[in-house]
């Protein structure tokens, strides 16, 4: 089973801090991580490769410092990684990113299986998984919290997977290749082991630039994002609110006052 | 594209550095450099600088592709998401503020419906302020799947050419829409909290929050139609139902090619221990570590349970395996903006507060006085949550017999 996994570098918003006199972001000392969610999908990655043999390529389009978060991926059990970055892919959207991601895809070659966490914390949007597989033409199966079955050999190769939604969840069936987008309910990713760890080191991260991919130029970058960002501002700090003090039961009824008229 | 430092001009001062999301710039020599590796041009920096020196250096106009005429698009769509026939509250909510956009703009708010004997909900479409409603009604729509519904969305929006189209950030709206817009080379803003109208541009100004709402950005779509955004439940006023209001249904019908679904849709499963849907409860109870165990957690729930609301958890919760993964509110689990947010035990770390700061209001119960949620509490109590808890439920059931 061939499967690609799309990571995202983000900054650690654990650490993110307000300066509460410029009322700006502090930016020193931010680590970068792999996004959350994507931990998530390069351990389903890792867990469907154990099971079925195949290969775990792991892409991000990035910045070139975006090759830590690469290193991280293969000490966690993937065997390659591809580090796509240009300059002329600098202030991509969603629909650019997909785009590229998507051509980037068709340039490493078959595949049986895209995971993308669900979304990405520093953006939210989660709208370059399905982004992908629109333009690849394959079917997508988000928020997968489970997958219950992966047939491989015969004509109807296929997978089923659970899908969670706002009151539980659905079971879908998809045939492969197909794209799914994972939630963090899937697994508990595993720790980079020793092994793993030493061919991060050495292993060789294949490098995509603009010029290897098949595209339009003017569907990259700035110029193929149909957004635009006019305006970044810091919201109004939230006020500060008021301590209730006294017993515990003077400090219910206070409460209670409060209230009693907001509840529909 | 890219973008550059005047240094003629640059005095030095250090504010773009400050302001820089992404620790791109650094001064040398009394001069702002920007490292283009790590800048994503988001021109964060040229609003702040008070001297005008730094540009965006743009390319002339005859290199970027207008692949559309604009003005060939109107109307401002909301797509109405339905379970099981039943038209969902956030298409009512975007149907308010569709209707604030198509008066600004001068044009018709259109509904979207797609679904099998639905009829009559596009009908209730019409009451809360739609003038039309495009309706398709197919067996195969009944419940929602990615191809179908992306694929008939595709189809209408290149038949009828909207302006705008909003959708629901539910997972549902996040699923269809990324696809549509790709599919039609649109732009699409996810998580709007703020949408208005530029009249001289004619744009849709679309606001949103950025690192875990830590930053706000603002986001237009300058050369594609149409402009289309995902805008979260609870975040727009519901629009007022009014049964005088007429409009008109407009069928339409797709063939087998469209209704054709690669993926199988083999069972829909509820789970209906706390019935209530974390992102579309109006009162949320939330409990953390502070809880101590499973059996502690009938407090919140008693609570929830008198307020009508909905039981959440922090991820330090649903981690050692008190509550499930569906009751995780915060960076990793769901984003909510209740009226009401009471956090019990609950300590604040960064991750939990994105995920509910928006709340209108805030309650935090917390035995620590220095806890971080008192930071964001509209109403802060430093207490023993096992004496507060049950008070709290008592005192609110004699308050609400009422």
């Amino acid at each position: 089973m061939n499967i690609i996994v799309c990571i995202k570098q983000v900054p650690d918003t654990t650490n993110v801090r307000i300066d509460p006199e410029t009322n700006t972001l502090i930016r020193a000392g931010v680590q970068s991580i792999i996004n959350p969610f994507d931990a998530y999908a390069i351990e389903e990655g890792v867990r469907l490769k154990e099971k079925f043999g195949g290969t775990v390529t792991i892409v991000t389009m990035g910045p070139p410092q975006a090759e830590e978060a690469l290193r991280e991926a293969i000490s966690l059990g993937a065997d390659e990684a591809v580090l796509v970055s240009d300059r002329a892919f600098a202030g991509s959207d969603t629909w650019a990113t997909s785009y590229t991601l998507s051509k980037a895809i068709q340039k490493i070659g078959q595949f049986d299986l895209i995971i993308c966490g669900k979304q990405a914390i520093d953006g939210d949007t989660a709208q370059v998984g399905p982004g992908i597989s629109a333009h690849l033409d394959i079917p997508q199966i988000t928020y997968v919290k489970k997958i219950e079955d992966v047939k491989l050999d015969g004509a109807h190769r296929h997978m089923r997977a659970e899908k969670m939604t706002e009151e539980g969840y659905e079971i879908i069936e998809s045939p492969l290749p197909c794209l799914i987008t994972v939630v963090k309910e899937i697994n508990e990713p595993r720790l980079p082991s020793l092994k793993g760890k030493m061919r991060a080191k050495k292993i060789e991260i294949k490098k995509i630039l603009a010029k290897d991919l098949d595209v339009d130029p003017g569907l990259l970058g700035l110029n193929g994002s149909p957004t635009k960002v006019v305006r970044i501002f810091t919201p109004p700090p939230r006020k500060g609110g008021q301590m209730l003090e006294g017993e515990a039961k003077e400090i219910c009824g206070k409460l209670v006052e409060l209230l009693k008229c907001e509840i529909p | 594209m890219s973008i550059k430092v005047i240094t003629e001009k640059c005095t030095g001062c250090k504010l773009c550095v400050r302001v820089c999301p992404f620790g791109a710039i650094e001064v040398v020599n009394k001069k702002a450099v920007i490292n283009l590796d790590k800048c994503t041009l988001c021109g964060a920096c040229i609003e702040s600088c008070k001297f005008s020196a730094i540009v965006l250096t743009k390319l002339s106009p005859s290199d970027i592709d207008f692949p559309k005429k604009l003005d060939a698009y109107k109307d401002v769509w909301v797509f109405c998401e339905q379970k099981k026939g039943a038209v969902q509250s956030v298409a009512y909510e975007l149907l308010g503020k569709g209707r604030e956009l198509a008066d600004q703009l001068g044009v018709d708010l259109c509904g979207v419906l797609l679904g099998e004997n639905v009829k009559t909900e596009a009908q209730k479409v019409i009451h809360r302020g739609a003038n039309k409603v495009y309706l398709v009604d197919a067996p195969e729509l009944k419940n929602y799947q990615d191809e179908p519904y992306s694929k008939v969305l595709v189809k209408l929006i290149k038949e009828h050419k909207p302006e705008i189209v909003l959708c629901g950030a539910t997972s549902i709206g996040r699923s269809l829409i990324s696809r549509v817009a790709i599919g039609i080379h649109a732009g699409l803003t996810a998580d709007c909290t703020g949408l208005d109208i530029d009249r001289k541009e004619r744009l849709l100004l679309q606001t949103r929050p950025a690192f875990g709402g830590n930053i706000m950005a603002t986001i237009i779509c300058p050369n594609h139609r149409p402009q289309m955004s995902t805008v979260r439940h609870k975040v727009m006023k519901e629009a007022e139902e009014n049964k005088h209001h007429k409009g008109q249904i407009i069928e339409k019908k797709y063939g087998k090619e469209e209704y054709f679904s690669r993926t199988k849709l083999l069972d829909i499963v509820e789970e209906i221990e706390e019935t209530v849907n974390l992102t579309e409860a109006d009162i949320i109870v939330s409990g953390g570590r502070g809880m101590q165990n499973p059996e502690n957690f009938k407090l919140v729930e008693d609570l929830a349970k008198v307020l009508g609301g909905a039981v959440g958890a922090s991820r330090a919760a649903v981690d050692s395996g008190w509550k499930t993964y569906s009751h995780q509110v915060g960076q990793t689990g769901k984003t909510v903006c209740p009226k009401i947010y009471i956090a019990c035990g609950i300590s604040g770390q960064i991750q939990h507060l994105v995920g509910m700061q928006s709340s209108e209001i805030i309650v935090a119960i917390n035995k620590d006085p220095h806890a971080p949620i008192f930071t964001v509490a509209t109403y802060g109590i430093v207490g023993d949550l096992f004496e507060i808890l049950p008070e709290l439920t008592k005192r609110f059931k004699e308050v609400l017999k009422k």
